[in-house]
This record gives structure tokens, C-alpha cells and sequence, in this order.
């Protein structure tokens, strides 16, 4: 494939993904208006219902424009990085996000890391030993862990492995990188213990369909070495393991808000708990804008996968 | 020997494990084969159900050689190869020995391992699914190269040995026609310079003309690396006109063997003759085409008798007392034949002659061996029928007339149809011939009213058909009444959760004759099959089954005109002659119209009395079938007609 083709390809999904995220910011704007009481009773927060104060907010917010003009100059202090500022701590809601995004990207990157390595092998595994003893034992295994709720597993393993046993911390973000790694190690279990399930049970599925094909027999018939073959059926399985892979990934953003309260993690996950228990507004519809964005972004990347995993999608041909 | 005592001999009883015979070099021969292949008694069982799929099954191919294995769907080819180079489906497993260039390997998958590429090496049928989708195909060709080859210098040399020009390599599968894909598949085949080709009907998915290239090409190439080669199809015609011998297999057994040439004139097992007497000949068209009633029976169904005895007209009461022995029969031609048995063990009897092998020449190979305990008394086979001339054609105002007929699909580079116009006159069969993409299907989808044309006229008895969606439900309806369609693929048109009463039910009370019971069980009749059979669903049934189904409901309101798009190309061919005579009877009886789509042109033969050629979406040549099958003016239909097999062996060159 050209770099060319490469460009028109990207700039294609990214266009896609632009139109999704305006039409999300619509609805994330209309959050304030759908929160309950008024407007100006939200924004207000815990402050006094002084006149004063209500002018200076229907001043900051204008509040008087007409519903576009307010969705546009709201937009506008968005895209130039005014998040406005927290009802709750009176800190420009940027800064908070920023704090706290780290944390929550590194604890997803880590559970996923976790998940991939874990759940890809056992499901090869399985696949390759289909319907033998050490295949059941990976396909029950995954159903456990699909139906266990990460915040009970993150539970269940402070109380075992923190608080029992003592290997490993039981809350704190840590200093340094190892003993960070250390800290995060539970939470980063809890949320990967669900996402083993899932790839297991794909990546599994989707290898004992292709070593069925045609084309593995062909190639096994004209003496191709057995990881050849592997090779190319796990390269055809790649398309569905992705999708897997984004799901999980969205998965544990969303799962991070449990998982970060159990292990008190000071993450976009509990800063959102905290938000919306003081309807903390600006907050939350900054935090639900950025979820979007790194949704998207992460669809957006399985979106580049599938077409660098397969020409078909990439070069436009019909899958036959 | 008696002939008596050959036949008892020549018996080996209910067990159907155990070598019925062995191939024409006898065991011995088996031994010292040396390079090519040696299969005994191979037997193939699931042992999760008990069943055994096929057994006793024993030839040999030597260096050079080309053997065809023959027989219809289900009859255990595909087992028999696939056991042979242990690559049997899960579940599945094999019994026997098989003899790998001198090698024994089917006890030790060691050997197997070592031998896969470089040794002995498959083609398989389907062109579109043979290849990885997602690796480039020079890359897909190299990874077969052995261990230290230089694959810039020998994927451009594999390429150009099958006629691919050398920037083929660096495309992917999907870019490619399936011509290409499958001349892809034998360079990546043939990298690891393998010593036995086993193809397994390499060329059914491919067009007729596409079938012949690739035949030659394959048979060329087997040629000049004097490779054993074994090739499966289920065209009797084919092999004849591809292999130096040809074995018949029926319910997973060996029902005959011998040199193609020899078979071809006259065939030692009833079964042989019926098959090749339900191939309909290219060159003329006959009455009525033979066909055996019946279906193929399940290997494990007959375990105790011949295969064929319940289908056999020639059957006695000895043939269901035992699986009758491969034997060799030696013919000479006329009723002095003399058979006997040949024993696993002993050594070639008495009365075959040793055939010798010798490196890198064919073996002589003039024994002839048939399964059937009645090969020496087999009647002289009939002379050819005489064909019979078409009807004359009809004056009468059209039922069906398409006039200049357009259909380009979105994103599609040139229309599927451009401009097409015919004219189906009442009780008038015409077919429509062409390659696949010529624009057949579109064509009948669009009569039918499955597909809008975008521009053209379609008057269906007098009335304009040309848009089903802006007809009035009761143009619709009357339309539907005057034509009706039936499919390749009976079964995705029959709604699997109904049964065939039914379906059939609707049918008739869609032509407004509230259907009584008796009318459903007439109607099954019609199309010979039981009234029983009223309370089954799709799934149950044999594809020749369902497409009689489909055919009942279709003519279920008696239509004008009744269009089938290949209907009789899914089928194996002893089911096609069924369905063959089953079209013409209804035909006859009903006086109906057909548009009959196919690109056989020995099946258009045998029923059109008139015929279109379709090229890219244009007519090429029209006229009666005679004219058109006798004396083509075009060279397009020229070439047609040079692709259908004709069984002689100079039909490749
Ligand atoms: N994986 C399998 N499990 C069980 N039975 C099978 C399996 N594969 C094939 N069979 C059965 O074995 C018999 C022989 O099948 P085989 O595929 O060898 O037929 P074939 O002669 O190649 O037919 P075709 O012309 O349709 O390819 C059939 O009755 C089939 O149903
Ligand atoms: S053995 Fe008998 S039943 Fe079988 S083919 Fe010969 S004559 Fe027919
Ligand atoms: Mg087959």
C-alpha cells in the first residue's frame, strides 16, 4: 500500500470520527440542561442564591443567548481549552482532568497489557487443544472471569493479596516507577480479569474457524511448518481479536470507575464519582467529553488495525 | 477355475475392513513401486458414531502416471485422498498402508511431515478459499520453497511455469480471478518440488473454458516433472480425456479400474455404465437420458452386499450375499472374458499378467478390475443412442419478450447486462449460455422480477413487466401466475423451518386452489417423488430432492413460462438426469415455456430448442440449438463448445 492511500485512509476515518465526537458534544452539552433543577440552580451549586451571583453566572455562562449561540460559545472555550471552572473545588476543571488523566491511562494501558498477554495465549491455547481437558479448562475459566465484576474481584484480591497476604499495597498511587507499577498492580488485575474472558473466548472462537479453512489444510498439504500455519491462521484471526481488544479497552475506561473508588485511586474514575455525587457539572461534562474523545480515539485505532491486519479492507477489494 | 469358484472366492463376506483387492500390480508390486504412491486397504471410520465412510479401497499411481478417481458426491474420493496424505477432518480416523515414494508412512506422521511439499503435495477445489487471504501470493508461494531456496529467483520461475506473469506476486488473493488463484495455487503446490500432485477436483469452481487452461496446465506440468499425479472429479468424461487410468468409487468402495481408454469403450461394472450414461453427451441430443432411480447410498447401508444392487438391473441374488472383491477381469473383448480373483498375499494369480514397473515409465497397465461378480456376463453395452431433432419451432405470440434489456450494479466496471433481447415462444425451451459474469443470472433475476432493470422493456404474456415495483398487486400476481423460477440452490429458497406439504400448501393456494390435502400429495407425485414425503422438511431431504420440491411448487399453478437458473448444476449426474427428464416431462404435460440458464452446453443440448449466447452482457450468437451446438458462427461460442470435455484424450491438447 502506498503512503498515499495510507493518507486518504486516515484522513477519511478521522473525519468520521470528528462528525461522531461534534454530534457527542451536542449531547454532552445538553448534560447541563438535563441535570435536575434549573440551569442557573446547578451552576449555582452550593454557593448563595445572591442576585449578584446569579447575573455573574448568567454572565459567565450567557445564559440569556439563545440555545445555539450558548452551544457555540461553549464549543469555543472547549476547543480553546477552557473546560470553565469546578463548582466543587473552584479549580479550572482543565487542570483537575489533567491531574487525574495519567493515572486512569496508565491504569488502562496496564490492565489491557495484562489482559492481552493473559487472555490471547490461554485462547490459542484452547484453540489448539480443542476439546481436550486443558481447552475446558481455559473455556471455563473464561466464562468466570467474564461474569466476575471487576470491582468484587478488586475487592476480593485486596482482601487476599493486600490486606491477607500483604504482597502488595492496599491503596495509593506510590512513588517512583516500580513502586507505582507495585501499586497498581491490583487495581490492573481487577479490571483485566473480565477483558481475559472476553479475548479468550474471541480469540479463541475466531482461531478454531480458521484452522478449519481451506487455506490452512492447503498450506499444512504443501509441507509448511507447523508456527507457518499458526502464522497464517492467527494473522486471519486478528480482525475479530481486535475487536475484542477495542471493546475491552472501552470496557475498562468505564470499568476504571469502580475499580479506582475500591483501591481509592485519585483517577478520572473517581473524580467522576465525586463529581457527580456533588453535581459538580462542569466536571462531569468535561469528564463525559473526554471519555468520548478517548473512545473514539480508541476506535479510531482498531479502525487502523483492521486495515493494517487486512489488505481487503485497506485496498477496497471484496472479501470473497 | 470354474467360474463358479472364482465367484465365491471372490467374496470377502461382511467384513468390509479388510483389503478387497488389491491394484493392478498386485502386492508384490506394491512393494517395489519405489517413488509413487501405494494405498491398501484403506479405511476410513468416526468413531464417535461407529460409522465406517469408505474401505478396502487399494490402488497405486507410479511416477508419471495420472489416475483419476470418479464418482458422484458423498462416494468417498475426497476421504480417500485426504486419508491418504493424512489430513483426514478432525474426528475422522484411517486404517491401511500407504506407500509414499517407497516410504511407509501411514503409521508414522513423522514421514508425513517430512514428506508434505517436497515429497507429495495437494491442489484443492475451491479456488477462493485455497489461498491466505491476507498474504501476498509470491509470499504464499516462497513460504513452500525448501530450506535455503532463493525465492526471488524461484517464485517468478514458479509463476512463469503456470503462466503467470512475474508481478503477480506481489497481489493479494482478492485481486485475482479464480483462474488465476487456482494457477496460484499450483505454483505454491508444485514450490517444494513434490514427486506425487494430488488435486482434488481442482477446477469445479472455474468456468468451463477457465476448467480446460487449467487442466492443461496442470497435465503439462505433471508431464515434465513426471510427477504421479491423482486427480479427483466427479466428470467421467474428464477423466478420460485427462488420465492415463481411471477408478470408479461408489458408497466409499472401488467399484472398477483401468486404463482411461479401455474403460471409456467399454465398462466392466454396471455402475460405471449408468454413470457415464447419465452424462449427457455434448454432440447430440438424445430422447430421454438415462438415469437410475435412486440415490447413493451410505457406505454403511450396504455393508453386507454390492453397493449397487439395489440400482443394479442386472442384480441377482448372490450380489447381496456379500461385498463382491475388486478383482481383475481379463478382457478379452467378447463374451470370453475370464476373471479371477486376485489374493491379497499370494502374488498375481495365475491368469494376470505381472505388470512391471519400471522407473519413469507408465506401467503397462491393461488389467482391467471390477467389483461386480457379473463382469464377464455383462451384456455388450448399447450402441449410442441416435439424437433426436428439437422441436420445431413455434409461431404462436410470445410469452415472454425482453427487449434491449440494461443492468449496470453500483461499482461494478461494465454493465451485467448491455442491451439484451429475446424471445421465449408458448411451450418453447430456449437456453441461455455463457461463462459466469456473462450476465445469465441478472438476466432471469430480472424476468423474474428480482431485479429492476435500468432500461429495457419485459412483457411477460402481453403485459409490461419491465418494473415489478410500480405494478399493481394484481399485475404482480398475474405476472407471478404467468412465470415462475426455480434456483441452483434449492435449499436457500426453501424455508427450512416449513415442511414440504407446506410450502407446497402455500403454493397452491398462492394460485387460488385452496389446496386439499390430496392436491399437495398429487403434486409430489408429479414430480415423482412420494406423497410421504409431504411431512419432511428441507433439511432432511437429498439436493436432488429439494430441487424437486422447488420444482413442484414452482409449476404448483401450472405457469406460462417456468425459468431456471442452473437447476441442474448443483447435482451429481445421475440426479441431473433425473431432474433432466423430470423438466422435460413437466414440459410436455404442461405445455409450459422454459428460460433455461446454464453454462453447460451438454445440459442446453439436451433440452433447449433454442439458445442465446451471453458474452459480457451482450448476445453473441442466437439461434435453433442445432445451429448454434452444430455450426457456431462465434467464436466466443466456438471456444464454449471446445471446453466441454468429450472424453478423448486429445481434449486438452
Ligand atoms: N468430517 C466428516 N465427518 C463425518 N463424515 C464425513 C466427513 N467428511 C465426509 N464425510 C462423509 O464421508 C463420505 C464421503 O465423503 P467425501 O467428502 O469423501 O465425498 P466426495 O466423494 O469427495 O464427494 P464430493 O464430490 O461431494 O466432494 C460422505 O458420506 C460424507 O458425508
Ligand atoms: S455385483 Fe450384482 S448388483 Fe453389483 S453391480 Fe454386479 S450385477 Fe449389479
Ligand atoms: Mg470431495
Amino acid at each position: 500500500m502506498t503512503g498515499r492511500s495510507w493518507g486518504v485512509f486516515l484522513l477519511r476515518r478521522l473525519a468520521g470520527t470528528a462528525v461522531v465526537v461534534a454530534l457527542l458534544s451536542i449531547g454532552v452539552f445538553g448534560l447541563l440542561y438535563l441535570a435536575p433543577g434549573s440551569v442557573q440552580q446547578t451552576l449555582l451549586g452550593t454557593r448563595p442564591a445572591t442576585p449578584e451571583t446569579i447575573a455573574a453566572i448568567q454572565a459567565r455562562y450567557h445564559l440569556n443567548d439563545p440555545l445555539p449561540v450558548q452551544y457555540l460559545s461553549w464549543l469555543g472555550g472547549v476547543l480553546r481549552g477552557d473546560l470553565g471552572t469546578s463548582i466543587r473545588t473552584g479549580m479550572p476543571v482543565a487542570d483537575m482532568l489533567g491531574q487525574r488523566l495519567p493515572l486512569t491511562l496508565a491504569l488502562t494501558g496496564y490492565g489491557t497489557l495484562l489482559a492481552v498477554l493473559a487472555g490471547i495465549p490461554l485462547g490459542v491455547a484452547g484453540a489448539l487443544r480443542r476439546g481436550r481437558a486443558a481447552d475446558r479448562l481455559v473455556v471455563t475459566a473464561g466464562v468466570v472471569g467474564l461474569s466476575a465484576p471487576p470491582f468484587a474481584v478488586g475487592l476480593l484480591l485486596l482482601v487476599v493479596f493486600a490486606a491477607g497476604l500483604g504482597w502488595f499495597p492496599v491503596y495509593g498511587v506510590g512513588e517512583g516507577f516500580a513502586d507505582q507499577v507495585l501499586h497498581l498492580t491490583l487495581p490492573a488485575v481487577a479490571l483485566a480479569v473480565g477483558a481475559v474472558g472476553m479475548l479468550v473466548r474471541f480469540s479463541r472462537a475466531a482461531l478454531i474457524r480458521e484452522l478449519d479453512q481451506d487455506y490452512v489444510v492447503f498450506a499444512r498439504a504443501r509441507g509448511l511448518g507447523a508456527p507457518a500455519v499458526l502464522g497464517y491462521a492467527l494473522r486471519n484471526s486478528l480482525v475479530p481479536i481486535l475487536t475484542a481488544a477495542g471493546l475491552i479497552v472501552t470496557g475498562m475506561l468505564a470499568g476504571t470507575v469502580l475499580v479506582e473508588v475500591t483501591f481509592a485511586l485519585p483517577g478520572l474514575g473517581s473524580l467522576l464519582v465525586d463529581s457527580v455525587t456533588f453535581k459538580d457539572v462542569p466536571v462531569v461534562q468535561a469528564l463525559a467529553l473526554l471519555l468520548t474523545l478517548l473512545i473514539a480515539a480508541v476506535n479510531l485505532l482498531v479502525d487502523v488495525g483492521y486495515s493494517a491486519a487486512d489488505p481487503r479492507v485497506r485496498i477496497g477489494g471484496r472479501p470473497s | 477355475m470354474g467360474e463358479r469358484e472364482a465367484r465365491s472366492s471372490g467374496r470377502t463376506g461382511v467384513d468390509a475392513s479388510g483389503a478387497q483387492g488389491v491394484g493392478p500390480a498386485g502386492a508384490q508390486g506394491a512393494g517395489r513401486a519405489g517413488a509413487g504412491i501405494a494405498v491398501e486397504g484403506l479405511t476410513v471410520r468416526q468413531p464417535a458414531t461407529g460409522r465406517t465412510l469408505l474401505s478396502g479401497v487399494t490402488f497405486e499411481v507410479a511416477p508419471g502416471e495420472s489416475v483419476a478417481i470418479v464418482g458422484e458426491s458423498g462416494s468417498g474420493k475426497s476421504l480417500t485422498v485426504r486419508a491418504m496424505l493424512g489430513l483426514l477432518p478432525r474426528g475422522l480416523e484411517a486404517a491401511g498402508t500407504v506407500r509414499i515414494a517407497g516410504e511407509r508412512v501411514d503409521d508414522d506422521p513423522r514421514a508425513r511431515a517430512r514428506q508434505r511439499g517436497g515429497v507429495v503435495s495437494l491442489l484443492m477445489q475451491d479456488p477462493f478459499t485455497l489461498l491466505n487471504p491476507l498474504r501476498r501470493v509470491g509470499r504464499q508461494i516462497a513460504d513452500g520453497l525448501p530450506r535455503g531456496a532463493d525465492a526471488k529467483a524461484e517464485v517468478p520461475r514458479l509463476l512463469a511455469e503456470v503462466g503467470l506473469p512475474a508481478d503477480v506476486a506481489g497481489r493479494y488473493p482478492f485481486q485475482l480471478s479464480g483462474g488465476m488463484r487456482q494457477r496460484v495455487g499450483l505454483a505454491a503446490a508444485l514450490a517444494g518440488g513434490p514427486s506425487v500432485l494430488v488435486a482434488d477436483e481442482p477446477t469445479t469452481a472455474l468456468d468451463a473454458t477457465t476448467q480446460r487452461e487449467v487442466l492443461a496446465l496442470v497435465r503439462r506440468v505433471q508431464r515434465e516433472r513426471h510427477m504421479a499425479f491423482v486427480l479427483i472429479t466427479h466428470d467421467l468424461r474428464l477423466a478420460f480425456s485427462t488420465c492415463d487410468r481411471v477408478m470408479v468409487m461408489y458408497a466409499g468402495r472401488l467399484m472398477e479400474a483401468g486404463g482411461a481408454a479401455a474403460v471409456r469403450r467399454e465398462q466392466l461394472h454396471p455402475y460405471t455404465r449408468a454413470l457415464l450414461a447419465a452424462e449427457p453427451p455434448a454432440d447430440r441430443r438424445l430422447a430421454v437420458i438415462p438415469a437410475v432411480a435412486g440415490s447413493v447410498p451410505a457406505h454403511d447401508a450396504v455393508a453386507d452386499r454390492c453397493a449397487f444392487a439395489d440400482r443394479c438391473a442386472l442384480a441377482v441374488a448372490e450380489c447381496r450375499d456379500g461385498v463382491p472383491e475388486l478383482r481383475a477381469v481379463r478382457h478379452a473383448p467378447g463374451p470370453s472374458a475370464d476373471v479371477s480373483a486376485v489374493r491379497g498375499e499370494s502374488g498375481p494369480s495365475a491368469g494376470v499378467p505381472a505388470v512391471r514397473h519400471e522407473p519413469g515409465v507408465p506401467a503397462v497397465r491393461d488389467v482391467r478390475l471390477s467389483a461386480c461378480l457379473r463382469a464377464t456376463e455383462l451384456p455388450a453395452p448399447p450402441a449410442p443412442e441416435p439424437g433426436v431433432a428439437p422441436a420445431l419451432p413455434v409461431t404462436a405470440d410470445p410469452v415472454l419478450r425482453v427487449r434491449e434489456l440494461r443492468r449496470t450494479f453500483a461499482g461494478a466496471r461494465r454493465p451485467a447486462l448491455d442491451g439484451v433481447s429475446l424471445t421465449v415462444a408458448p411451450g418453447e425451451v430456449v437456453g441461455v449460455v455463457g461463462e459466469s459474469g456473462s450476465g445469465k443470472t441478472t438476466l432471469a433475476r430480472c424476468v423474474a422480477g428480482l431485479e429492476r432493470p435500468d432500461a429495457g422493456t419485459i412483457l411477460l404474456g402481453g403485459a409490461d413487466c419491465s418494473d415489478y415495483g410500480r405494478m399493481g398487486r394484481d399485475a404482480v400476481r398475474q405476472a407471478r401466475r404467468t412465470a415462475q423460477m426455480i434456483f441452483q440452490d434449492p435449499y436457500s429458497t426453501l424455508n427450512p423451518a416449513r415442511t414440504v406439504g407446506a410450502a407446497l400448501g402455500e403454493a397452491l393456494w398462492a394460485d387460488g386452489r385452496p389446496a386439499a390435502p390430496d392436491d399437495v400429495a398429487r403434486l409430489l407425485e408429479s414430480v415423482g417423488l412420494g406423497r410421504d414425503m409431504a411431512g419432511m422438511r428441507p433439511a432432511g431431504l437429498s439436493g436432488g430432492e429439494r430441487q424437486r420440491v422447488a420444482i413442484a411448487r414452482a409449476v404448483a399453478g401450472e405457469p406460462r413460462l417456468l425459468i431456471c437458473d442452473e437447476p441442474v448444476s448443483a447435482l451429481d449426474v445421475s440426479v441431473q438426469a433425473q431432474i433432466l427428464g423430470l423438466l422435460a416431462e413437466l414440459r410436455e404435460r404442461l405445455s409450459m415455456a422454459m428460460l433455461f440458464i446454464t453454462h453447460d452446453l451438454a445440459v442446453v443440448r439436451q433440452i433447449a430448442d433454442r439458445i442465446y449466447v451471453l458474452e459480457s452482457g451482450r448476445c453473441v450468437e442466437t439461434g435453433p440449438a442445432e445451429q448454434v451446438l452444430d455450426a457456431p458462427t462465434h467464436p466466443y461460442t466456438r471456444a464454449l463448445l471446445a471446453s466441454v470435455p468429450d472424453g478423448s484424450s486429445g481434449w486438452l491438447a
